[in-house]
């Protein structure tokens, strides 16, 4: 098992965000998290890559068997965990190509693999720029700096190409973007999945599985996963709404 | 993670230490009699004796200033040692006979003046205390006709060339702290390059001020005649002591006709301790003028010491098409306070000024950038562009700015931009989240944000600036 949540209670400040959450991600797989505005999906991509405003009050985390909570961010990332941020920040001065290569070199040297020279990582970004169907002028630019909201979210996929990760998870990587950004970013993750990592979509909108292909939807409502099922729950939430899964939820208890 | 990072920043000051070196030194407190007495150990020429005496009537008249955004107890001026010069003056050109604890303390600090161990191509003037203890490659710049020497030597070598310039533009009676340097000064660096020449290499010069109750005031006079060129640098440290020092400078540049001269300072006095005592008083004036058409002059400094810094490197650009920059880092962190900025004053035709300053502000420091321009009538086409940028690391620091616009000619153009921005959360969780450590992150972020300024430092110093920063910032952003 590549990520496997269990009973995952959070809090930020006084407020209970999750209160129970279980998932299980095998590597090889494509899940999407679904759930309306406030229900707690964000924070679970974030609390698992480890944002330091969310405390976990219960339950347990495992990221390839080992306990990933008592991992530092830096740690989980360099060990393979990915968030392509619903907000990405800017960083003037900094160049795209900067932030890669020393976020790139830092992954080899945990792996104890040698680190790139700028030269060398030139030559593979390059080939990663084509990925998102970007001009590489984009990576002498300041991280995010002036960019569009669709260029901010084809800089996360670029960094997610360049980094490789093994589990990476999108936060509303879809939101705001119109069809052609989709199809890139659709384009990338789905370059990216393969037998050996995992890719966890938490979206709203049913309209990014058209073009990437879920082996498992889940709903979240309230801060807990309350349906789980394949590609067909995912129309069923965007034709009947959230309330319907609240509702069969509520019944159920 | 707040806390974490401000420990981080508080990193202790390497350059904190005290050398044994022995001295000679004036009683402390000021009267006219130890102004005849420095005069008079420096084998001083009349003319000098009456500038230092006009100044100091001039003093005792001045109420010390009061309109800096900075809060500090005033020096007591009778308490401050004057002149302190280590007992074994060395010969002219020769190391031989320099104190060798003066040696060791500048090894110590990196600058070694032995002219084998040196950095290639740049000559360094050390300004021990008081006194320059030695001026290296001599020889080398005396072939390409450049003059850098101690300002007393100069005073004895070259006394119509000092007469020529000294005060002219700094004038004796310009504010509280140059009129007390220009009574007390007791050395600094002098730099002539004739016409035509461009430097060989970098000059720089050294401050280090080692005893707890000298003042430093050290007096800079740089002339660049037509179609010249010189590029200067000042690094500065002091050691840790409990009580306040004060380092009063004055720095004047003349820049001629076609002449350039570019003045680049990486200021690392001792800034107080996390409590904020003790650290040095930064009161200093540095003016250059543009005397010439075409002239350029350009200020950089990188000021990351100091308890308090209180200064404004200026260009008055009288020259037709003479251009005035000003490039700055001022970083402040724990108690630290800095008022600083420039003056850019346009009085020729076309005249163009450039000011970009970089504000970084953490711990329960102040930050203030204060800066003038002002176009002339003359100033027909002249053009300014600034920018300030303040950072804020925590939340506890402040970050100002004050510019003050003055504008009396129709076709001058003024363009004033400001931002501030904090490091914070979740910027430093982006990088982390790429796995790059905080340590790494923070210097991302501080050298991305001083990108524009370190590109001004030459390539040496350059280094050198990005890694203080680094060193006074680790760990302090929240």
């Amino acid at each position: 098992m590549l990520l496997e949540i269990k009973n995952l209670h959070v809090r930020a400040g006084d407020t209970q965000i999750l209160k129970g959450v279980n998932l299980n991600v095998e590597a090889g797989e494509i899940h999407a998290i679904m759930g309306p505005n406030g229900s707690g999906k964000s924070t679970l991509a974030n609390v698992v890559a480890g944002h330091p405003a969310y405390e976990v009050t219960e339950g347990t985390v495992r990221y390839d068997g080992d306990d990933l909570l008592e991992l530092d961010t830096d740690e989980r990332a360099r060990d393979g965990v990915f968030l392509a941020f619903q907000y990405p920040v800017e960083i003037p001065g900094v160049s795209n190509s900067q932030l890669m290569r020393q976020a790139y070199n830092e992954r080899r040297k945990a792996r104890g693999e040698d680190e790139l020279d700028p030269l060398q990582f030139d030559d593979y970004v390059r080939e990663k720029v084509k990925v998102v169907d970007m001009d590489p002028d984009f990576l002498d630019r300041s991280v995010n700096v002036d960019f569009s909201g669709g260029e901010k979210k084809r800089n996360e996929i670029l960094q997610m190409a360049v980094l490789e990760p093994r589990l990476a998870l999108l936060d509303e990587t879809d939101s705001g973007l119109d069809i052609d950004a989709l199809r890139v970013v659709s384009n990338g993750i789905n370059q990216l999945a393969g037998d050996d990592n995992a890719v966890v979509l938490v979206t709203h909108y049913q309209r990014i599985l058209d073009y990437v292909e879920p082996d498992k939807v889940h709903a979240m409502v309230d801060g807990e996963i309350v349906q789980s099922g394949g590609k067909e729950l995912a129309m069923e939430l965007e034709e009947r709404g959230y309330d319907w899964v609240a509702k069969q939820k509520g019944a159920a208890q | 993670m707040s806390s974490n990072i401000e420990s981080y920043l508080d990193q202790p000051y390497e350059a904190g230490f005290h050398s044994d070196v022995e001295m000679e030194k004036l009683e402390p407190g000021l009267d006219e009699d130890k102004i005849r007495q420095i005069s008079a150990k420096k084998d001083e020429p009349d003319w000098l004796l009456e500038f230092r005496l006009k100044a100091y009537e001039h003093w005792k008249t001045m109420e010390e200033p009061d309109w800096a955004n900075v809060e500090y107890d005033k020096p007591n001026f009778d308490e401050i040692t004057y002149y302190s010069a280590p007992k074994n003056q060395p010969k002219k050109d020769s190391l031989d006979e320099v104190d060798p604890a003066i040696l060791e303390t500048y090894e110590k600090l990196g600058i070694p003046l032995h002219e084998q161990k040196m950095l290639q191509n740049v000559a360094v003037d050390a300004v021990f205390d008081s006194v320059s203890v030695a001026t290296t490659f001599k020889k080398k710049l005396k072939e390409a006709g450049v003059i850098f020497c101690s300002i007393s030597e100069a005073v004895e070598e070259y006394p119509e060339l000092v007469k020529k310039y000294l005060g002219t533009v700094v004038p004796y009676t310009d504010n509280f702290y140059a009129t007390l340097n220009s009574a007390v000064f007791s050395d600094g660096s002098f730099v002539y390059v004739p016409e035509g020449v461009t430097c060989p290499m970098e000059l720089s010069t050294y401050f280090r001020i080692n005893d707890q109750h000298t003042g430093q005031f050290e007096r800079t006079l740089i002339i660049c005649e037509d179609d010249a060129y010189v590029s200067y640098l000042e690094g500065c440290t002091a050691p840790q002591f409990d009580t306040n020092q004060l380092h009063a400078a004055v720095v004047e540049l003349v820049a001629l006709e076609n002449a350039e001269i570019k003045y680049s300072t990486v200021q690392n006095w001792y800034a107080g301790d996390e409590e904020g005592t003790g650290g040095i008083y930064n009161f200093v004036t540095k003016r250059g003028v543009c005397e010439g058409d075409n002239s350029k002059i350009s200020w950089t400094q990188v000021e990351t010491g100091s308890a308090i810094t209180w200064k404004y490197p200026s260009c008055v650009l009288k020259g037709d098409n003479s251009i005035g920059e000003f490039y700055s880092v001022a970083l402040t962190n724990n108690h630290q306070q800095a008022d600083t900025g420039t003056k850019m004053v346009h009085i020729g035709k076309n005249t163009k000024s450039t000011i970009i300053s970089k504000g970084i502000s953490a711990g329960v420091s102040q930050n203030s950038y204060r800066g003038l321009v002002k176009m002339a009538p003359s100033a027909e086409g002249a053009r300014n562009y600034s920018e300030c940028d303040s950072m804020l690391i925590g939340d506890r620091c402040g970050a100002h700015t004050f510019p003050y616009i003055d504008v009396r000619n129709p076709t001058a153009q003024v363009e004033h931009e400001a931002s501030t921005s904090r490091i914070g959360e979740e910027q430093l969780f982006y990088f982390l989240q790429r796995g790059i450590d905080e340590e790494d992150a923070i210097s991302m972020i501080i050298s991305g944000f001083c990108k524009d300024i370190f590109h001004e430092l030459p390539m040496e110093f350059a280094v050198e600036a990005r890694k203080l920063l680094g060193i006074k910032l680790e760990g302090s952003v929240g």
